[in-house]
């Protein structure tokens, strides 16, 4: 399994690896050695999904416009 | 017949110039009519380059023509097309240099929702025709957008219902660009809205959103009108961020809805689509995480049950090893035996070898090559004499073929041609030599007549200054002494009174001349 750190995936792509180690390591036919590696990619990718899961943040903001219809820049809303 | 307008009892009636005829029906249609309402179907539309609109609206029988002003269009909710059924409102004047009269249209409304339905149709085939309802052109949403574009009213029910879900679902960065969702600014806005977040730069200041929500509440036809405008259509299929397109309630399908990578019944179902729900990923990558442990322990349980199966069937070492430890015991005893024999055979080896080598071997071999040698050294003499003899004979056998008679002959033919030519040649030579002295005693005639020497026989004279000839007084003053020679001889002179007594005379000069 060659492909980018975990780090920098995305969540759902994150989301998808670790389903995927999942489903390998339930499989049971995988060497002891590659199960504790596959055991530390799947708490790594847990890990940032749980993180991406927690990122969760609300910024509610308004562009604000030109006379041309341009964006100019934008202002906090209350989304209350 | 009168050519002359010569009242005549009767003929007294007022007597209008054109503008005045024209003014007053002017006055007549505007004061009578006003504003008003007209329904027909909109034929020939034509717009000027001044911006204003001109066309016409029909019956099966009449035409009126209308006109909308430039700074007027922006008021009208539809724009006219030809085919539609309409109502327009405006006030009816007069075009007095044209002998016209138009309706001045302030406002445009379709004629019923069944015209309005029908041109509506009509867009959309022609949309379609172009494939911009493919399936295969619809974009997948982002599982989990970071940041979400949503193209609505800033107020109203829409925008909070779906923050409230976004929240409830997922909470995300929501940017909200502002645009009139009816009326006649509606399309024009919505389309500059979903292409201006289309121009946003990822991760800018103001950071391009991964989906656009296009959002509007319920209304009637007429108020979601805005959403079946084809600049919105065309902004939207153009759209590079996929776009959930939600107007009005279920019911009401805009054109809109048909390009969008997604229809949505609500703006609450669009905010539903946009996020997925946080708590239940959580509960899933939880999920995930105890599956994972769980896998792990079993792997490592079910090897252990199989390391211990293994080891009860595995045989005890001693039984393993009784046999080749056997083995062992019965090599190390028969391992001096072997030593021995082996040196005993080696032996017996070398003895037989060394019984064949002897001297007389060697000297039969030498013996052998010793005759060999003394046989070619007696065929070499002899042969040596042969290869002189032979030489000798061939070397006689050329000397025989050599005579003298040959070239004798040879001598002889060449003397006889020598005596033949040797007259020719001195009579040549005697020929040639004396047309030479002719020509000699021609040429020193000729240089005689063009010597100086004639020239003295007709009374001039050559003087000289020694060696030079004196051509004019000034070098003769210099020379001093000088040599004048006549036709019949030379005289010494001494010229002017600058000249030096010279010592002795100059020898008479013959031959060169200059």
């Amino acid at each position: 399994m060659s492909e980018k750190s975990v780090g920098e995936m995305s969540f759902e792509e994150a989301m998808k690896a670790l389903e995927a180690v999942v489903n390998r390591l339930e499989s049971g036919d995988v060497p002891l050695e590659e199960s504790i590696s596959l055991y530390e990619r799947g708490a790594a990718l847990k890990a940032h999904c749980q993180a991406k899961l927690r990122e969760a943040e609300e910024k509610v903001a308004q562009i604000t416009l030109d006379g041309e219809g341009k964006p100019t820049g934008t202002t906090p809303v209350d989304p209350e | 017949m009168d050519l002359i307008d010569d009242p005549t009892p009767g003929q007294n009636a007022h007597e209008y110039t054109v503008s005045e005829i024209s003014g007053a029906v002017k006055r007549v249609i505007e004061g009578e009519f006003g504003r008003v309402r007209v329904r027909g179907e909109v034929g020939r539309v034509f717009r000027a380059r001044s911006g204003h609109l001109y066309y016409d609206v029909k019956d099966d029988r009449n035409v009126l023509a209308c006109t909308t002003w430039k700074g007027q269009l922006a008021n009208l909710s539809v724009m006219p097309e030809e085919g539609l059924e309409v109502v327009v409102t405006g006030r009816l004047t007069t075009f007095g240099a044209q002998s016209k009269y138009n309706l001045n249209v302030e406002e445009v409304t379709v004629a019923g929702v069944g015209a309005l339905m029908a041109m509506l149709e009509k867009r959309k085939k022609a949309l379609e025709a172009e494939g911009l309802f493919d399936p295969a052109r619809k974009k997948p949403l982002p599982y989990l957008p970071e940041i979400i574009g949503v193209v609505t009213s800033p107020s109203g029910a829409v925008i909070r219902d779906i923050l409230h879900r976004l929240r409830d679902r997922f909470p995300r960065k929501v940017l909200i660009w502002p645009v009139a969702v009816q009326g006649q600014n509606c399309a024009p806005e919505v389309a500059n809205a979903i292409r201006g977040f289309n121009a946003l730069t990822p991760g800018g200041a103001l950071p391009r959103p991964d989906v656009i929500i296009v959002a509007r509440g319920g209304g009637s036809i007429e108020d979601l009108w805005g959403f079946n405008e084809e600049i919105v259509a065309r902004a939207a299929a153009e759209s590079g961020i996929p776009l959930i397109s939600a107007v009005g309630h279920e019911t009401d399908t805009t054109l809109i809805d048909y390009v969008s990578d997604r229809r949505a019944p609500t703006p609450t179902a669009a905010a539903e689509m946009a996020v997925p729900v946080r708590l239940e990923l959580l509960a899933w990558v939880d999920g995930q995480e105890a599956r994972l442990s769980r896998a792990l322990g079993r792997g490592i349980a079910d090897r252990r049950q199989r390391l211990t199966d293994l080891s009860r069937i595995l045989p005890r070492p001693e039984a393993l090893l009784s046999e080749p430890r056997q083995r062992l015991d019965r090599a190390e005893a028969a391992l001096p035996t072997a030593l021995l024999r082996l040196v005993d055979r080696r032996g017996a080896d070398l003895a037989r070898m060394g019984g064949a080598l002897r001297p007389s071997v060697l000297s039969a071999r030498i013996r052998t090559d010793r005759d060999r040698l003394a046989t070619w050294e007696a065929r070499l003499a002899p042969g040596l004499t042969r290869g002189i003899r032979q030489g000798a004979e061939r070397l006689e056998a050329l000397g025989r073929r050599l005579r003298p008679a040959p070239l004798a002959e040879r001598v002889a033919r060449q003397r006889v041609d020598l005596e033949r030519i040797s007259p020719r040649l001195e009579t040549t030579y005697r020929a040639r030599l004396a047309k030479l002295s002719d020509r000699l005693d021609a040429l020193d005639r000729m240089r005689q007549t063009l010597g100086y020497k004639e020239t003295l026989q007709r009374g001039y004279a050559v003087v000289r200054a020694g060696d030079a000839v004196v051509t004019d007084a000034e070098a003769a003053r210099a020379a001093g002494r000088i040599e004048i020679e006549f036709r019949d001889g030379r005289v010494e002179a001494q010229a002017g009174g600058a000249a030096r007594p010279k010592g002795k005379a100059k020898p008479p000069e013959q031959g060169s001349l200059f």
